[in-house]
């Protein structure tokens, strides 16, 4: 009986811990709002992740997706997306790219990578995914199942994402960040087409 | 041959000097344009319908990442097939996820010829 109660107090106080922490995460988009800038009656964002600024980044990738900023996942996992065996199974199709490409971009998103990044949301994403686990075996790193990334989008009812046509998956960024293309990834930018605004 | 130089022959519309040497065939590219073809990975059968419709003056929509692609047909988008880099980069990539493998130059002008007459 004892001990029951002594565990059911562990767990309690874990519970509340764990509660603790998710305050604290949440405090992180308030300090974001901090950082805006308000200049002729518009609320401007500054970007929170470095914008694209290889054209042939840009170019040859968002040929099929968004071109993910570079700081949205460390080097290594860039390094693991981009290698010629890789390309050629991304993610289910085939990306394969001229060497020279394939070099410049792979060596473009090394040098901008999350963990090489002076912004604190970039740097968010190089932890977040440091460990790895989830890309044990052959499965190439994906920047939502990083840690950081899964954190932030706990609370979005799948309806919004998969079962929502305009949107479609997660990797959609741009669907409902407004502001993806040009690294504002704020909530105030955060418009879920068919939902509207989401408030954290 | 170099199918570099097959593919800017086709594109230049220089067929009259090339058929001889590849059968640019319109109708066999229309053929393997819409020829399903199984996938290994579980994903069900797809053909360049799948992607880029049968209909190449309208647009497509990837099956996969849902981005939408500009139609195929040079009658109403002038930008087809002057680029051969981009030719030869797409050629690659999708007879590679849609049919398994390579297609070789043969295979290669009789798509070029086809999407030509549209």
């Amino acid at each position: 009986m004892n001990n029951s109660k002594r565990i059911l107090t562990i767990v309690t106080v874990g519970l509340l811990s764990l509660g603790a922490v998710g305050v604290a995460f949440s405090e992180d988009d308030d300090d974001e709002r901090g950082k805006q800038k308000r200049g002729s009656g518009w609320v401007q964002s500054r970007a929170d992740v470095a914008p694209v600024t290889n054209a042939t980044y840009g170019k040859e990738c968002s040929s099929c997706h968004m071109a993910y900023q570079p700081g949205l996942l460390p080097a290594s996992a860039w390094a693991q997306v981009m290698t010629s065996t890789a390309l050629s199974n991304h993610y289910g199709d085939d990306a394969s790219l001229s060497e020279t490409s394939r070099v410049e971009i792979s060596d473009y998103l090394s040098a901008n990578a999350a963990d090489r990044s002076a912004q604190t949301r970039s740097q968010a994403f190089a932890v977040a995914d440091a460990p790895n686990a989830q890309n044990q075996g052959d499965a190439l790193p994906r920047i939502t199942k990083t840690r950081y990334f899964v954190r932030k989008h706990d609370e979005i009812p799948m309806r919004f994402v998969t079962g929502n046509s305009e949107v479609g998956s997660f990797s959609q960024c741009h669907q409902c960040h407004r502001g993806a293309a040009n690294g504002v990834y704020n909530e105030h930018q955060v418009n879920i087409p068919g939902h509207g605004a989401w408030a954290d | 041959m170099n199918q570099h130089l097959v593919i800017q022959a086709v594109v230049a519309g220089a067929l009259t000097f090339s058929t001889a040497l590849f059968a640019a065939d319109p109708a066999a590219g229309k053929a393997a344009w819409n020829a399903e073809h199984a996938q290994t990975d579980g994903s069900p059968a797809r053909s360049c319908v799948t992607c880029h419709g049968q209909n190449l003056t309208q647009a497509g929509r990837h099956v996969k990442t849902g981005k939408a692609i500009e139609p195929m047909a040079p009658s109403v988008n002038a930008q087809r097939l002057t680029d051969s880099e981009k030719i030869e980069k797409w050629l690659l990539r999708n007879c590679k996820w849609t049919i398994g493998r390579e297609c070789d130059a043969n295979e290669k002008a009789d798509f070029i010829s086809y999407i030509k007459t549209q």
